[in-house]
């Protein structure tokens, strides 16, 4: 076993760093009206790429290819006002950190997907709605005693990083523990298992969780909200003639029942009457 | 670089690479004591040993790094219980090196025993001569040998092993990934910087270690 002397070839390997573009049609307008935006996008190519939710019962759920629930829904009036099928919209699941830059990027048209109106991604989007105002909560186990986030101190709690509420959690109630996961899912064993304390979002998201078959009685959302989350629909920044659109077919679908009836098959089943959709606070569109 | 210029997400993003950098460490001496009894296991005159070593190296070798961790998370503490430690973090960190320290484990062993076998065996049967144990003939005569022709498999796999770390980031430590990820989320309009400083700081760890393990491959190489 007679080793050759190796001589070590040191191949100094340059750091490539790809930028990969992120797929998303450029091609905008080119419409009849010439019309931009997803307006121009909806009237020329009859499609629509959405950003929702893939893990929140009741409100955007992947379930196999299919999606269902509340946001879900909203995004098919959407695409109804401009005049796409359902069946021509593509949904694309996106997570809470990834909203913005599916946005800015082009990869979706829309997010529908629990999006809290807020004036630091005013700055880099424009938002529609709000078609919901939610408030964020606490969800325990059904014999827990917490009453509020006031007594969260030195108690674990569960939420998204890079969330609103993960964020208000550290920055108003900086005593309690926060664990921090990529999706609210993950945290529910945990909230089983005893191992956290409280999960923590918008109500109607744990609404939505709680109402889950294998949770069935096991968890009880607290029921006093510390915040108001309007829930708006994101779209780029410089499409105020999409945002106004939207607004427009808002406001006709909450006239018309449609909203309703949104609610009703989705978010309804847990017994919660629809809300009333107040189009005197829909948004100015970034004008 | 205004996103930097901010301390709280310089504090976070240097907090989040000490996490890599503790991890790294913590598993990376794990991982060498594991894998080096393993490859021991493996060229052990006992078949017993020897099929525990090998059935470790093939599970752990072949199973994602993701599906390692998550399974010391949601398996072994949320599951059966085992909590290593009263602090959140810390809990998920020894966690998380537990997960690190069995896979790259197996990783080591493979090198190791790659060593062992640029031993020539007239080595190993000069030691049994002169009368010295299975366990003395790798430990004074194979093992210090072996050693000198893996430093550079082991530079890349603590390469590997550094960069594997990010993944303790999906069962809630906030690491430079995870960091990296809160930081694009608040701060749309600066995407492609923060991703260049992070994948930059990699980049400034890792390529130093690389010419480092090269170098001290070279210097220990065993002349034959």
């Amino acid at each position: 076993m007679r080793m050759k002397r190796m001589a070590a070839v040191a191949a100094a390997a340059g750091l490539a760093v790809t930028m990969a573009a992120c797929g998303g049609d450029s091609d905008e307008g080119g419409s009849s009206t010439g019309a931009t935006g997803i307006v121009g996008k909806a009237e020329s190519q009859k499609k629509l790429v959405i950003g929702v939710k893939a893990d929140q019962p009741g409100l955007g759920l992947q379930t196999g290819s299919q999606y269902e629930g509340f946001d879900i829904e909203i995004g098919k009036i959407i695409a109804k006002g401009l005049g796409v099928d359902a069946g021509n919209i593509e949904w694309k699941t996106t997570v809470s950190a990834n909203r913005e830059p599916f946005i800015e990027q082009g990869t979706v048209d829309l997010v529908v997907a629990t999006y809290t109106i807020n004036d630091e991604r005013k700055q880099k989007i424009n938002f529609a709605g709000p078609y919901y105002i939610a408030g964020q909560d606490l969800l325990v186990k059904s014999d827990s005693t917490l009453t509020g986030p006031d007594q969260l101190a030195g108690k674990t709690v569960c939420s998204v990083s890079g969330s609103t509420p993960a964020k208000r959690i550290q920055e108003n109630y900086p005593d309690a523990r926060l664990q921090q996961f990529d999706s609210y899912s993950k945290c529910l064993p945990l909230l089983d298992g005893g191992q956290v304390d409280a999960v923590t979002t918008d109500d109607i998201i744990l609404a939505g969780y709680a109402a889950q078959d294998q949770y069935a009685g096991k968890f009880k959302v607290v029921g006093s909200t510390f915040s108001d989350e309007p829930y708006g629909i994101g779209l780029k920044k410089d499409d105020t003639t999409g945002c106004e659109k939207i607004n427009e077919i808002l406001k006709a679908a909450a006239a018309d029942g449609s909203y309703k009836a949104a609610w009703d098959t989705t978010l309804g089943k847990s017994g919660t009457p629809a809300p009333e959709l107040d189009t005197t606070k829909l948004t100015h569109c970034g004008a | 670089m205004h996103v930097f210029t901010d301390p709280k997400n310089f504090d976070a993003y240097v907090s989040g690479f000490l996490w890599i950098l503790k991890l790294t460490g913590a598993s990376a001496a794990t991982a060498l004591v594991l894998g080096v009894l393993l490859a021991a296991m493996r060229v052990s005159p006992v078949p017993v040993l020897r099929g525990f070593g090998a059935a470790w190296v093939n599970i752990f070798r072949n199973t994602p790094l993701t599906l390692v961790v998550f399974f010391c998370y949601f398996g072994l503490f949320v599951t059966l219980g085992l909590s290593l430690s009263q602090d959140l973090d810390l809990n998920v960190f020894w966690l998380g090196v537990i997960g690190l320290s069995t896979y790259t484990s197996a990783f080591v062993c493979e090198a190791v025993r790659s060593g062992i076998n640029t031993v020539p065996t007239g080595q190993a049967e000069a030691a049994r001569a002169i009368g010295l144990t299975f366990g003395q003939t790798l430990r004074i005569v194979v093992l210090p040998q072996a050693a000198r022709s893996v430093i550079a498999p082991f530079g890349s796999i603590l390469i590997a092993l550094c960069k594997n770390a990010t993944i303790v980031g999906t069962i809630g430590l906030m690491e430079s990934s995870n960091v990296m990820k809160d930081l694009i989320n608040f701060n749309g309009d600066a995407v492609i910087q923060i991703f260049l400083v992070f994948a930059g700081t990699f980049a400034a760890l890792l390529i130093p270690t690389g010419y480092f393990f090269g170098w001290l491959a070279n210097k220990l190489a065993v002349k034959r």
